[in-house]
């Protein structure tokens, strides 16, 4: 994975398999403090206690098809590379958070790289799903409901391309808004 | 922060209200970007992108796309499957946007399979 916008991508994509019909993503960048935090909250299965120590070891995964898991062993080191950490936190019949610290300005922290994209993958794969995303870039905000764009497209459905097309805009327009780091 | 434009919403939704009313019957195809962890790693999300741009410049609404994990042949992402309405299913491998956009034009929309980029037939038994 060479871009965080990745990693986001991977780990939306852990909810989905987990059956979450909710997902959250916030994104905090906080200059003062030099800090990118990303948090990842879903409303999916969850994991055990014994799962969840067991998913930072890179051959420990839940499919049937492989023997490796390496989504978050390499956000785990990809957090730890620049001083942060991630952390876990789950419940089964609840969900799981997932909470990555970067050092916002460290030489190793990976680029943000191209969330729009990240996004219209989520979307457009997982129509189904409601899905809100908040960049937060100290104190001024982005937020993305698509909830509320679901309940005024009425009938069409979110993965209509006149629709992505338009939040491709919408979307890059707000993160240049809020001077979003790359 | 930027207003979610409501005009904007209501003016796509009237749009795609009279373009589906001219237009019934099912989807044409059905395609399957596989978006596990190696998939991504490997571009799986330049793939769907390009898949979704050449969509929306050509304005096709009948073709579903959506989206699975890991099938276990990690080495030969980035994999899309095309599923023609009706015919077996066909894997391409090792997928960038230049082979999502030909495979879009020749395969999805005129029925030619584009057997240089093809893994396999049929679909995967999941076990």
């Amino acid at each position: 994975m060479l871009e965080l916008a990745l990693h986001i991508l991977d780990i939306v994509e852990n909810s989905v398999r987990a059956g979450a019909t909710l997902v959250r993503i916030l994104i905090r960048e906080n200059r003062a403090k030099d800090l990118f935090l990303m948090r990842i909250t879903d409303n999916g299965s969850g994991m055990t206690p014994e799962e969840r120590q067991r998913a930072l070891d890179p051959f420990y995964t839940t499919k049937k098809v492989r023997r490796v898991g390496l989504g978050l062993p390499m956000l785990s080191d990809a957090a730890d590379r620049t001083g942060g950490k991630m952390t876990l936190r789950s419940k089964p019949g609840t969900g799981t958070v997932v909470e990555a610290a970067f050092g916002l300005s460290h030489i190793d922290r990976q680029p943000m790289g191209n969330i729009v994209s990240t996004l219209i993958t989520i979307i457009v794969g997982n129509p189904g799903i409601d899905l809100l995303y908040r960049h937060e870039v100290d104190g001024r905000s982005y937020l993305l409901d698509t909830k509320e764009i679901k309940k005024e497209l009425e009938d069409v459905p979110l993965n209509h391309p006149e629709v992505t097309g338009f939040l491709r805009e919408h979307i890059a327009e707000g993160l240049s808004d809020i001077g979003a780091a790359a | 922060m930027t207003k979610l434009k409501i005009e904007d919403l209501k003016k796509i939704k009237e749009k795609v209200h009279s373009q589906t009313a001219l237009r019934e019957g099912g989807q044409r195809a059905k395609v399957t970007v596989h978006m596990g962890t190696c998939g991504i790693a490997s571009g799986a999300r330049e793939v769907l992108n390009a898949l979704m741009r050449v969509i929306e410049e050509t304005g096709v609404s009948d073709v579903n796309i959506t989206t699975s994990g890991c099938m276990g042949l990690c080495s030969r992402e980035p994999l899309v499957t095309v599923e023609l309405l009706g015919k077996e299913p066909i894997k391409y491998e090792k997928m960038d946007e230049m082979k999502m956009r030909q495979v879009f034009k020749r395969h999805v929309m005129e029925g030619e399979i584009q057997t240089p980029f093809v893994l396999a037939k049929g679909a995967e038994i999941v076990r």
